[in-house]
């Protein structure tokens, strides 16, 4: 089941640790992947890990000519793209009072606007073959809201909106688009906070752990695999119980 | 016929599937051929690609025959 042999995909955020974990997943069933990100030492580790059906695309998600740039590059490389993972994001956290248009600008460019041309440009090749996957790892503050993060909430809860959008219009070819909204997990991006932060966040959590990028992986290949062909439109939350939506 | 007719109904033949017979230059995409607004909107992608053009989004919503396009595109590139 949820084999991915002969697909491709192109993970955004690859360098990352839920996006590594993704790319990780999405190969051992059987997926050539296109690792995208903008740290090249990292994402070359991993290609290097991962052997062969990997590939390395350097592209920073802020600028529009290098998100479509991306797309026809991992298509060039790959013959096309069956699997897209939005998965690149970013925060720049601080209560709304303190909070800088800069600040809120480059989260939504990030973390939605990329998503949106990702999205637009896969889908051309995705309707011509009747095939498509789009999964974008959103998060639960998308949904429940969390102080400090008013930018990044906003930016994932409108990926939710666009998914359930372009969901509708392109059903019909045989292309899904759906959420996957971790909860507390463990990377590089939850370290930052401090023990008070995190000793709060994980009381909120009836599994009473932070869970693993392994675990977020392995339900955007699931939502990837053709087992899931009925589901779109839809967010699977991966959070420990922490909000049960 | 021009070579800009033929390509359009080869393109039109493909994305729609429908027999080669059934694209009159009179055909409508919508009520004659059974193509949805998706497929309206993939049919002008492809013109755009087959002919190196681009159809803005109010030339695009009036091309609802086989011959508005063949019409469009010959406008263009004359």
């Amino acid at each position: 089941m949820f084999r991915l042999d002969g697909k491709r995909a192109l993970v955004t955020g690859a360098s990352g640790g839920i996006g590594g974990a993704v790319a990780r997943a999405l190969h051992a069933q059987g997926a050539a992947v296109a690792l995208a990100g903008t740290r090249q030492a990292a994402l070359d580790q991993l290609a290097a890990e991962l052997g062969e059906r990997a590939t390395v695309l350097v592209a920073d998600l802020s600028d529009a000519a290098a998100t479509d740039g991306l797309v026809k590059e991992a298509e060039r490389l790959l013959g096309g793209i069956d699997i897209l993972v939005n998965n690149a994001g970013l925060t720049r956290d601080g209560l709304v009072l303190r909070m800088k248009d800069e600040d809120w600008q480059r989260v939504l460019d990030v973390n939605l606007t990329a998503a949106f041309r990702l999205s637009r440009a896969c889908l051309r090749g995705m309707m011509k073959q009747r095939w498509g996957r789009i999964v974008s790892v959103t998060s639960v503050v998308g949904h429940t809201g969390n102080p400090g993060q008013a930018n990044y909430a906003a930016s994932k809860a409108a990926i939710a909106g666009m998914s359930k959008a372009i969901a509708a219009e392109v059903a019909s070819r045989g292309i899904t688009v759906n959420c996957v909204a971790p909860g507390f997990i463990a990377t590089a991006m939850t370290d930052v906070l401090n023990d008070e932060q995190r000793a709060r966040i994980q009381g909120q959590i009836p599994a009473g752990r932070m869970g693993t990028s392994e675990e977020v992986a392995a339900a955007v290949a699931f939502l990837a695999s053709g087992e899931a062909g009925y589901v779109t439109g839809q967010t699977i939350h991966v959070n420990g119980g922490m909000a049960m939506l | 016929m021009s070579d800009v007719a033929e390509r359009v109904k080869k393109i039109v033949v493909e994305h729609l599937g429908v027999e080669e017979a059934k694209v009159t230059e009179n055909a409508s995409f919508i009520d004659d051929l059974g193509a949805d607004s998706l497929d309206t909107v993939e049919l002008v992608m492809a013109f755009e690609e087959e002919f190196s053009i681009e159809i803005p989004d109010d030339a695009a919503e009036k091309i609802a025959t086989v011959k508005d396009a063949i019409d469009f595109i010959g406008k263009k590139q004359a």
